[in-house]
């Protein structure tokens, strides 16, 4: 095990050497063009066999990874944003086909405005397109997580969405321990396809017409394979966490044993919350903290037994759902508690977005508030714009 | 597995994805019956230039030893596109209602 400091993108594309994938295609944006430049670094420095594609958008980088994946190769890309946005179509061609793609992406806001900074809108608008969705709190994890999802995706024929916070984890220097290459490569092991469009003795038909006589069948197939991501997921982690000594749970609980009110959040935000709840833990007060890690397929027991526990909880939301009902995980969130035997009071913090900071203030301020909904047994304000001017 | 249509499958019996074992499954769809114009070949008048073949959109023109053969209607879908391009001097595709 090696020691280096690493920002979130190089911790990526680190990850992406020692996968050496087959086809790699992408386009730049910010904040994840650093990925596959440093990536494109290791193709034209020899240290991958990798074909590297590149190609006029996100819409035919994702195009061209499906192809290839289809073709048999194991496959990445890495996008942001808006184009993530512009492989929406793509996603669920990819998805549908059952082609094991994995995308390193960095969390950034959907214009208008344009904005290059960090919130969860761009994954949580894909969220129904069939990938499995990864959100990580740090560089550390960004890379384990995507030798993680690579192995899972492959195992499920599921393609994986690996997220970082743009610029909070994207860009900032981190202390990183990482595995050797062969042992990485001993870990996600050779890649078998199911099929390839190349093995001219077995010619097959793929992406062919599906109308009214087929398509329910297939899209009912899909969803059912789709809900044993978590099973494979949770034995892959394992299996990570024996290699590495890193296990990374779909749903982590901090400090959460004898606490009654918990923060439910994701990405660099759990990491900032933990120091609170740290100092708050010295003060005698009984918080915790539940991370959001896994977001597709969604750990619907593993919330419910999480969330149970507590008198309250407050949701964070780095991005909203234009429902006038709060942001997508604590609509979620509430769906999941709606029939659980014991469930706490719910309230939803939207921050952050367009990379508003968030800090530990802020964070202070939104234990202080659900120990008081705990207190007092019932909610006041069930959604808060934490953080945006205007707002008491 | 073979997509034969005769007896439909339940989700759980299909392979996994868009994935069908069998190549050119197109030929099964057998899509002529759209057609509402049926270009008629004369066989006397063409110089088997191919020039329809080349154009024809459904692959509908069939050929032997370079030689036009005829329309294949169970794919033609009648768009014309042979007559039109058929050479004047030549005018071996005319294009007639369908009727039944
Ligand atoms: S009418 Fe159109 S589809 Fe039919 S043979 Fe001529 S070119 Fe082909
Ligand atoms: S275009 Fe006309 S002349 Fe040429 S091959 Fe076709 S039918 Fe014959």
């Amino acid at each position: 095990m090696k020691t280096i400091a690493k920002t979130g993108n190089e911790a990526m594309a680190y990850a992406m050497k020692q996968i050496n994938p087959d086809v790699v295609a992408a386009y730049p944006i910010t904040p994840a063009t650093e990925i596959v430049q440093i990536f494109s670094n290791y193709v034209a420095d020899g240290e991958v066999d990798t074909e590297f594609v590149a190609v006029e958008s996100e819409h035919s980088a994702l195009s061209a990874c499906v192809g290839a994946s289809i073709a048999g190769g194991r496959v990445m890309t890495s996008t942001s944003s808006q184009g993530l946005a512009l492989m929406h179509e793509i996603l669920y061609i990819a998805a549908g086909n059952r082609l094991p793609i994995v995308i390193a992406l960095v969390n950034r806001s959907l214009s208008a405005p344009i904005n290059i900074h960090c919130d969860h809108s761009d994954t949580m608008g894909s969220r129904e397109a069939g990938w499995m969705q990864l959100y990580c709190a740090n560089s550390q994890e960004a890379y384990d997580s995507l030798i993680i999802a690579l192995k899972v995706a492959e195992q499920t024929a599921v393609p994986a969405i690996v997220s970082t916070d743009a610029f909070i984890i994207s860009h900032a220097m981190e202390r990183l321990e990482v595995l050797e290459d062969e042992e990485v490569q001993r870990f996600i092991g050779e890649y078998k396809p199911r099929f390839s469009a190349l093995d001219l003795e077995n010619p097959k038909t793929f992406g062919p017409l599906d109308l009214q006589d087929y398509f329910f069948e297939h899209k009912r197939a899909q969803i059912d394979d789709f809900s044993k991501v978590l099973g494979t997921y949770n034995k892959v982690a394992q299996e990570y966490a024996e290699l590495s000594g890193r296990y990374y749970p779909a749903l982590e609980e901090y400090k959460t044993d004898d606490a009654d009110v918990a923060i439910f959040t994701a990405g660099s935000t759990a990491d900032t919350a933990k120091e609170v709840v740290d100092g708050l833990r010295e003060q005698g007060r009984k918080v915790g903290l539940v991370r959001m890690r896994m977001w597709r397929p969604l750990p619907v027991e593993e919330i419910k037994a999480a969330l149970g526990k507590f008198k309250a909880v407050a949701v964070m939301d780095r991005s909203d759902t234009m429902a006038d009902f709060g942001g997508p995980v604590f609509l979620e969130t509430r769906g999941i508690l709606y029939d659980a035997k014991k469930k706490p009071l719910l309230t939803d913090y939207v921050y952050g977005l367009g990379g508003r900071n968030i800090d530990i203030s802020d964070i202070l301020r939104v234990y202080d508030e659900i120990e008081q909904v705990a207190k007092q047994g019932k909610i006041d304000k069930l959604i808060t714009y934490l953080g945006v001017r205007g707002e008491e | 597995m073979s997509m034969k249509f005769d007896k439909p499958m339940t989700w759980q019996e299909l392979p996994a994805g868009c994935l069908i074992d069998e190549r050119a499954t197109s030929l099964h769809f057998k899509t002529g019956d759209w057609r509402s114009m049926r270009p008629l070949w004369d066989a006397e008048k063409c110089i088997h230039c191919l020039f329809c073949w080349i154009t024809c959109p459904d692959t509908a023109i069939t050929v032997q030893d370079g030689k036009m053969t005829g329309i294949d209607y169970d794919y033609c879908k009648g768009c014309g596109i042979c007559a039109v391009i058929c050479p004047p001097k030549a005018s071996a595709i005319d294009m007639v209602r369908e009727e039944k």
